[in-house]
């Protein structure tokens, strides 16, 4: 009981921080290119623009910090035999984040809100690009932390705990590799559809055509490139999964029988019990290219894989949920095929892009599939993992805190759910409120000023 | 001086930065209805700390995450032990965090009164309960043989660790009624604030030294002589901050209820040394310095990467300060 408790409370604070953190990743980074021309320029537009996005990107950032700080005390609450077992290993990563990534960001957070008329120009854009790059490294170093988790590197085993050996091994895990640049990627495209969609709601009403031409112009560019490398990446991490976690891949796949050639499913009415799928639409050949760029090539199957998994660890279950998998999987590749098709119309209309009303009606719509996708993303790496804590080496039950009992964990899920769905709706609320608005009156409060008390 | 110790000393270092810079914000939070009345010097007051909280609180997390790196039982331990404490603390970090942000983007009355009361409750629940916290470090908890909290949320509620409580909620709130006094420049605020700061100045001389003479009795305080020592410094840093208060000399108040705050954490740390939590059960299940840490090659890559960090850390805080140095008026505000 107290694991299920536990599992679902990591799950839902894991999903709701990943839920604001890829824009403030990707939105920042625009933020910052755009108060970069304005310092170059001298144009008064960019400057409204830094402004305007600069201004949602707040709303979002605030969001993004407070649930992170609930993610890194969660390992010693919850999961405190997980915390004893790898702390060595796991508790440098997420100090290292702190002291050289937080620390900058939430530093020159407050000096860029409050000091553009204390400091230069220059200065006050230095202030950005240090959080831009801030946030994206502590995306790094949480990634190193999770890294292990799915592939360790770098320990040893003494008195039955891990312990770090080798830490340049830890920070060059293949793993986190191919896991960082897939993740930044998929920031930028959030935040480049959060700026096209912004845009092409205010382009398709007729207001401020020149502003937001001009930012759907740096959505698209941004978007198109990043698009292009999310999904690349995640080809070659997905060629790397299939070494790496065999298991995690078969089951993305629903491919529980090993064969050469393998066949692709597109969809599956999966059978978890009876171990196969009961009804599935299948391209001939096409997973053995996704996995090895050839037509041919043996993929394991879930169930030799579980059979190995057996072999080596005992008897036990080692597959993992394959549903929630082969479903995520499929959100995420289709929301991101999807936004490959958008980005390069986009691209292409881009210079006259207030003509293209059906366009501009989709793109507000389209700002919600990268969220599809980042969520999809990081239910298939931790879904994936299953039954595993640390891959191979500890399990759920290993891992959880012995002395929280179920109680306690029902009051904090029930409290962080609640707190957390409050503040999300306020927080969607203020950014709409903060999109909706022409950025002619940005310095002007949601309501009359003249209401408040004096 | 071995690496253990060192990384005792630096988590030690980081919660004096987390309660010196996040005593004063939650000492403004904590004012914030009771300082400004209209919302305009409400304004004023939050914009006081505007450019400063977001980066304080990093030194909470810095700690956190330095206790799970060096001391990885001692992490596991405290937060899976303190489960509930822990909870709410977090739950007031988190409504604190977004209402700063949240308060300046609606102008209507309610909604502003709204977020000024979760700023003044959720900066109050955390000063509480760190004093909670940490008078339960020198007490000791129920800890089994296996490094494992056996007690409950309400063994964590004594005469003594309550009093500790409200020993940090008025040290941080005259903190911040001095901060206050420093940082903002409209004369009905210096006002409230000034009269607010003198009186909890007052209350806290005699709470405190019921506290350290509890702590003295109770606890092993005595036979730890940094500790006598650190408490000696922290009474009398105390007694001089509060006449300066009176005299109104704020400045020099400030910088002696900074002292205050961090010879109190000498003390706490110094007290518990070497251990990092204390078995009320069997001094021998404790958990130290040596069986809560990471191994050797952990403590000096970590070391390597403090060492290097942490100066520069200081450094752009510092400038931060600097940058915004002058006092806050209605003129120009951002939140």
């Amino acid at each position: 009981m107290e694991i299920l408790l536990a599992r679902i409370q990591f799950a839902a604070t894991s999903t709701y921080h990943f839920f604001f953190v890829p824009l403030t990743l990707g939105l920042v980074l625009l933020v910052a290119i755009i108060q970069t021309r304005y310092v170059q320029t001298g144009d008064e537009k960019f400057k409204k623009m830094t402004k305007f996005w600069g201004n949602l990107f707040l709303i979002n950032f605030a969001m993004g910090v407070v649930t992170g700080i609930v993610q890194e005390f969660q390992f010693g609450m919850n999961w405190s035999g997980y915390s004893r077992y790898v702390g060595d290993i796991f508790g440098a990563p997420l100090a290292v984040e702190a002291l050289l990534a937080f620390f900058i960001e939430s530093t020159f957070i407050g000096i860029w809100v409050f000091g553009w008329e204390r400091l230069g120009k220059k200065a006050h854009l230095t202030c950005i690009w240090l959080v831009a790059i801030a946030s994206n490294l502590s995306a790094v170093w949480i990634l190193i932390a999770n890294s292990f988790m799915q592939n360790p590197v770098g320990y040893d085993i003494v008195n039955g705990r891990a312990q770090m050996i080798d830490f340049p091994a830890l920070i060059t895990n293949p793993h986190f590799l191919y896991q960082f640049p897939h993740v930044f990627s998929a920031g930028l495209c959030t935040g480049a559809f959060f700026i096209m969609g912004v845009s092409a709601w205010h382009l398709f009403k007729g207001s401020d055509i020149d502003f937001f031409k001009t930012s759907f112009k740096y959505g698209a560019t941004a978007g198109f490139i990043a698009v292009i490398l999310v999904v690349g990446i995640g080809h070659f991490q997905g060629q790397h999964l299939v070494q790496e976690q065999p298991m995690k891949m078969a089951a993305a796949e629903a491919h529980w029988e090993t064969s050469d050639p393998a066949d692709f499913v597109v969809f599956a009415g999966i059978d978890e019990k009876g171990r196969a799928n009961s009804a599935e639409v299948k391209i001939p050949g096409l997973l053995s290219f996704m996995s090895y760029n050839s037509f041919t090539g043996e993929v394991k199957g879930l169930n030799d894989l579980q059979a190995e998994m057996e072999a080596l660890h005992g008897p036990g279950n080692y597959t993992p949920p394959v549903a929630v998998n082969f479903w995520s999987f499929r959100v995420m590749v289709g929301a991101g095929l999807l936004m490959m098709l958008l980005a390069l119309l986009a691209l292409i209309f881009r210079g006259k892009i207030e003509t293209k009303k059906g366009f501009l009606r989709v793109m507000p719509i389209a700002l919600f599939l990268p969220y599809l996708a980042n969520t999809g993303g990081w239910f298939l790496a931790e879904f994936g993992r299953q039954p595993w804590l640390v891959y191979n080496l500890q399990t759920l039950e290993e891992g959880v805190s012995t002395v929280v009992p179920a109680s306690s964990i029902v009051i904090s899920l029930v409290g962080l759910v609640l707190i957390y769905t409050l503040l999300m709706i306020a927080d969607i609320y203020l950014l709409a409120a903060g999109a909706r608005k022409s950025p002619e009156l940005l310095d002007a409060p949601e309501g009359k000023e003249g209401s408040l008390w004096i | 001086m071995d690496l253990n110790i060192l990384w005792f000393i630096l988590v030690c270092v980081l919660f004096i930065g987390f309660f010196f810079l996040e005593g004063f914000d939650y000492g403004v939070g904590m004012l914030t209805p009771f300082a400004g009345k209209t919302d305009g010097e409400r304004r004023v007051v939050i914009n006081s700390i505007g450019p400063f909280w977001d980066g304080n609180e990093v030194w909470l997390i810095t700690a956190g995450g330095a206790v799970f790196a060096a001391f990885p039982h001692w992490y596991a331990t405290l937060f899976s032990g303190f489960y509930l404490a822990l909870f709410v603390i977090l739950l007031a970090l988190i409504a604190r965090g977004v209402s700063f942000e949240f308060r300046s983007k609606v102008a209507s009355p309610a909604w502003r009164k709204l977020w000024d009361w979760v700023i003044c409750v959720s900066s109050f629940l955390p000063a509480l309960l760190w004093g909670v916290a940490v008078s339960n470090f020198i007490t000791g908890v129920p800890i089994d043989a296996n490094m494992e909290y056996a007690g409950t949320f309400f063994t964590l509620l004594t005469p003594f660790t309550l009093l500790g409580g409200v020993v940090t909620f008025l040290l941080f709130l005259y903190h911040g009624a001095a901060f206050l006094s420093l940082k903002t420049g409209d004369e009905a605020i210096l006002e409230r604030v000034g009269r607010i700061g003198r009186i909890s100045g007052a209350v806290l001389v005699p709470v405190t030294v019921a506290w350290v003479v509890f702590a003295f009795l109770t606890t092993g305080l005595k036979s730890s002589p940094v500790a006598l020592a650190a408490v000696a410094v922290a009474a009398v840093a105390l007694v001089l901050s509060v006449v300066l208060a009176w005299t109104k000399h704020w400045g020099v108040s400030f910088i002696a209820s900074a002292v205050t705050i961090a010879f109190v954490t000498v003390t706490v740390f110094a007290a518990m040394f070497p251990n990092v939590m204390i078995s009320s059960l069997n001094p021998e299940w404790s958990l130290t310095i040596y069986n809560a840490s990471s191994s050797p090659y952990t403590l000096k890559i970590m070391t390597i990467v403090a060492l290097c960090l942490v100066p520069i850390v200081l450094i752009y805080q510092i400038m931060n300060f600097v940058i915004f140095k002058k006092r806050v008026t209605q003129d120009k505000l951002e939140y």
